[in-house]
């Protein structure tokens, strides 16, 4: 397992996005997923990195963040979408882009029974609110499609979600 | 009824009449519309939707413009729905940012009930806690003169809660499409940068 771990790479590539796209600001709620890459920003000066209570924050903030002239993204798990519901009205209203990084939960080997309800249809959800969604289930993947995604975000003004699948970033087994 | 006695339309003609260089971030409800009655301004984004999005957008924005003071105008009914933000808020607190409630204890737009603040609930006190250095409940016209300059110097994060009485305006925004707020607002802030 340990040397299995040594061979991820794609949180640093998701970094290694946001510096080639210049974010500057990057809102979160913890989630195990984004561990690495929420460290990696914290770690950069030229980024403020803010840790929110609630998702629905993070989008709000982004808004402020736009209109100040710089680029953000949002880290978050996918119990946390159902919080940013009514705030995408910001987004698609004010055609701002809005680029949010989901790590699932709920769906692949997951344990914890409660995490179904929204891991199962955080990207019907995120769809019905005519966010565009990305699903990436290979690790190789996750780095080019979120550049895609943000790219096409800030080009366009509109929120995109990239959903990096469980099986991608493993489940603790309960079964032992 | 609200325990306030200033109006909050006079508040709000004070609170513009001094904003220099400060760009600005109304709440939905009231707020909004004493902005568009008062004095519309390129600097000034209305949300008129999102409750509980104004606190937040304004930390967004205090951290991409540092060198320029971001006041936070809202209600009590915006601002309770943002609690949260509150906290987040106090625990960054830049420099920069002021959060201003127009608290008539009320939700004006739905039928006039009772907030939370109308029970009691003392957001200023609550600011203080969140880690805002700067935080008052205001009451007189006296107290609100000596706070409004203070609010536009980045002398470290401000909270107000400024207690108005129950007058109900008509509606009143100048531009309703938000995409044009947010184009106009970046156009006037950041040139010919923003349309890229």
């Amino acid at each position: 397992m340990a040397a299995e771990q040594k061979l991820v790479t794609w949180p640093d590539e998701i970094y290694d996005v946001f510096k080639r796209l210049d974010i500057r600001q990057v809102a979160y709620v913890p989630d195990a997923g984004h561990t690495r890459l929420i460290k990696s920003c914290e770690a950069d000066k030229e980024m403020q990195v803010i840790s929110c209570t609630s998702e629905q924050e993070g989008v709000a903030m982004l808004a402020g963040t736009w209109l100040g002239g710089e680029r953000g993204a949002l880290l978050m798990q996918s119990s946390g979408v159902g919080n940013t519901i009514n705030l995408l009205s910001i987004s698609l209203e004010c055609r701002m882009p809005l680029v949010m990084v989901v790590t699932m939960r709920g769906e692949w080997g997951e344990f914890n029974p409660w995490q179904l309800p929204m891991g199962q249809k955080t990207g019907a959800v995120l769809e019905e609110m005519e966010v565009i969604v990305y699903r990436v289930e290979k690790a190789e993947e996750i780095g080019p499609t979120t550049y895609a995604a943000a790219l096409m975000a800030f080009n366009t003004g509109r929120p995109v979600a990239v959903l990096i699948a469980q099986c991608v970033i493993g489940f603790k087994d309960w079964s032992k | 009824m609200s325990s306030g006695h200033m109006d909050r339309r006079d508040v709000a003609r004070k609170l513009l009449a001094a904003r220099g260089e400060a760009l600005i971030v109304t709440g939905l409800g009231s707020t909004c519309y004493d902005s568009g009655a008062i004095a519309d301004h390129p600097l000034t984004f209305a949300f008129w939707g999102g409750m509980g999005a104004a606190a937040m957008a304004g930390l967004g924005l205090a951290l991409a413009q540092k060198k320029r003071p971001v006041l936070v105008w809202t209600g009590d009914g915006e601002m309770l729905m943002g609690l949260g933000a509150l906290a987040t808020l106090g625990t960054q607190a830049p420099p920069n940012l002021s959060v201003v409630v127009i608290d008539n204890e009320l939700y004006s737009e739905t039928g006039m009930q009772k907030t939370h603040t109308g029970r009691g609930l003392d957001l200023a006190a609550m600011a203080k806690a969140a880690g805002f250095e700067r935080s008052a409940t205001i009451r007189t016209e006296a107290e609100l003169d000596e706070w409004i300059p203070k609010l536009y110097k980045p002398e470290g994060a401000a909270f107000v809660a400024i207690k108005v009485n129950d007058a109900r305006y008509p509606l009143t925004l100048k531009i309703r499409d938000g995409s044009l707020l947010k184009n106009r607002f970046r156009e006037a802030l950041l040139g010919s940068k923003a349309l890229e």
